[in-house]
């Protein structure tokens, strides 16, 4: 049965001022059910605080043989990293 | 061979007819029977969704029934745990679930209905946790601060019971011809045993005089209006109301009980005490 319904990609946010993070899809027959069986699947263990569905149809997604293209440029462009700069220790989260 | 040890009846008691001894304190009996309600109807409902683990139609719906069955047992040990606190004859929780016959058990009819398919399992649901909302959002007010805190804990989980199955009756219903069939036969099936929720017997009224309890026939017609509006949505008639079934509060229950009572009871029957 479950087959048959669409494919919902689930993002939890684990707590306030985190941002949501993709840990799974779903299978359920529309929107709304699937942010239940997100809650249901996801969140039985106090793992969030809020849920995003998506379906996964919705996804545009990068093509793996456009990896080179896509992501090889970056590769030497060490000077793109905040590395050069001296961070103080009381800022959190960089 | 050791012969029967002698049973001791209270002075007053006659030894014919009873299956339990009379309590001393009328008040602590009506609390300790009404306690027994609230946690039975919790216990075998949450036993029954428990039956689905596994075989539900994917793997999501098997959680959600499973979270439902979790939230219903925890339930069903503070109700139970406490009733056992309240008889005062050393019987805990586990005592009350696991070594009582049936014929003590005193959950509605309802509850101990089978599952049949998933519309039939959801219809169940659907009339149950409407109306345990109702019930609990009035119990956190209880005079009984026991009855009350579990309530106000208890009605969270319940909410959600209640719209996640208002959701499925509004899908299956509102879905393909045969899921529309299967929900007409699941409420069908349930329908006779929605006016138990709404009776107030002695019990039921001594703990609603003394605040531990809670007048039921006042939310009838909230309750009444809150199933019609969804079965509108999920374009479904009530069905004809039928001759009502009465009688689980008193211990009177169908065969289904007994079935299930079988499965639940056996581990804790076979092993006394047993713990892993």
């Amino acid at each position: 049965m479950s087959g048959d319904w669409p494919l919902w990609e689930v993002f939890v946010r684990a707590k306030g001022g985190m941002s949501h993070r993709h840990v799974g899809s779903v299978h359920a027959p529309d929107a709304e059910i699937a942010l239940r069986h997100a809650r249901d699947t996801y969140t039985r263990r106090q793992e969030g605080v809020s849920l995003w569905v998506v379906a996964s149809a919705q996804i545009v997604a990068s093509d793996p043989s456009d990896d080179e293209a896509m992501f090889d440029p970056a590769a030497d462009k060490v000077y793109r990293h905040p590395t050069f700069y001296n961070i103080p220790d009381d800022v959190k989260h960089i | 061979m050791a012969s029967l040890p002698p049973i001791d009846l209270p002075a007053g008691a006659s030894g014919e007819g009873a299956f339990d001894v009379p309590a001393t304190d009328a008040d602590s009996a009506v609390l300790f029977d009404y306690l027994l309600r609230l946690g039975d109807d919790s216990l075998i409902l949450g036993q029954r969704l428990g039956e689905w683990c596994g075989h539900a139609p994917g793997v999501e719906v098997d959680l959600s029934l499973s979270n439902m069955a979790l939230d219903l047992v925890g339930q069903a040990t503070h109700f139970l745990g406490r009733a056992g606190e309240v008889e005062g004859k050393g019987r805990d929780g586990d005592a009350l679930a696991f070594r009582r016959d049936v014929l003590d058990f005193r959950n509605c009819w309802l509850v101990e209905q089978p599952n049949g398919d998933f519309a039939q399992t959801m219809a169940r649901q659907f009339l149950f946790s409407t109306w345990q909302k109702m019930l609990f959002d009035r119990l956190t007010g209880s005079a009984d601060d026991f009855i009350a805190s579990v309530a106000a804990k208890a009605v969270k989980e319940v909410a959600y019971h209640e719209e996640l199955a208002a959701e499925w009756v509004i899908r299956l219903g509102d879905g393909t011809d045969e899921s529309r069939r299967r929900m007409v036969d699941g409420l069908d099936w349930m329908w006779r045993f929605v006016p138990e929720l709404f009776e107030m017997d002695e019990i039921a009224t001594k703990a609603a005089a003394c605040g531990a309890g809670v007048d039921v026939t006042a939310f009838r017609e909230d309750y009444d209006r809150k199933i019609r509006a969804v079965l509108a949505e999920a374009t479904l008639e009530a069905p004809a109301d039928q001759r009502p079934i009465l009688g689980g509060r008193r211990g009177h229950h169908s065969e289904h009980l007994g079935h299930l009572l079988a499965v639940m009871q056996f581990l804790q029957r076979t092993y006394p005490d047993a713990t892993w």
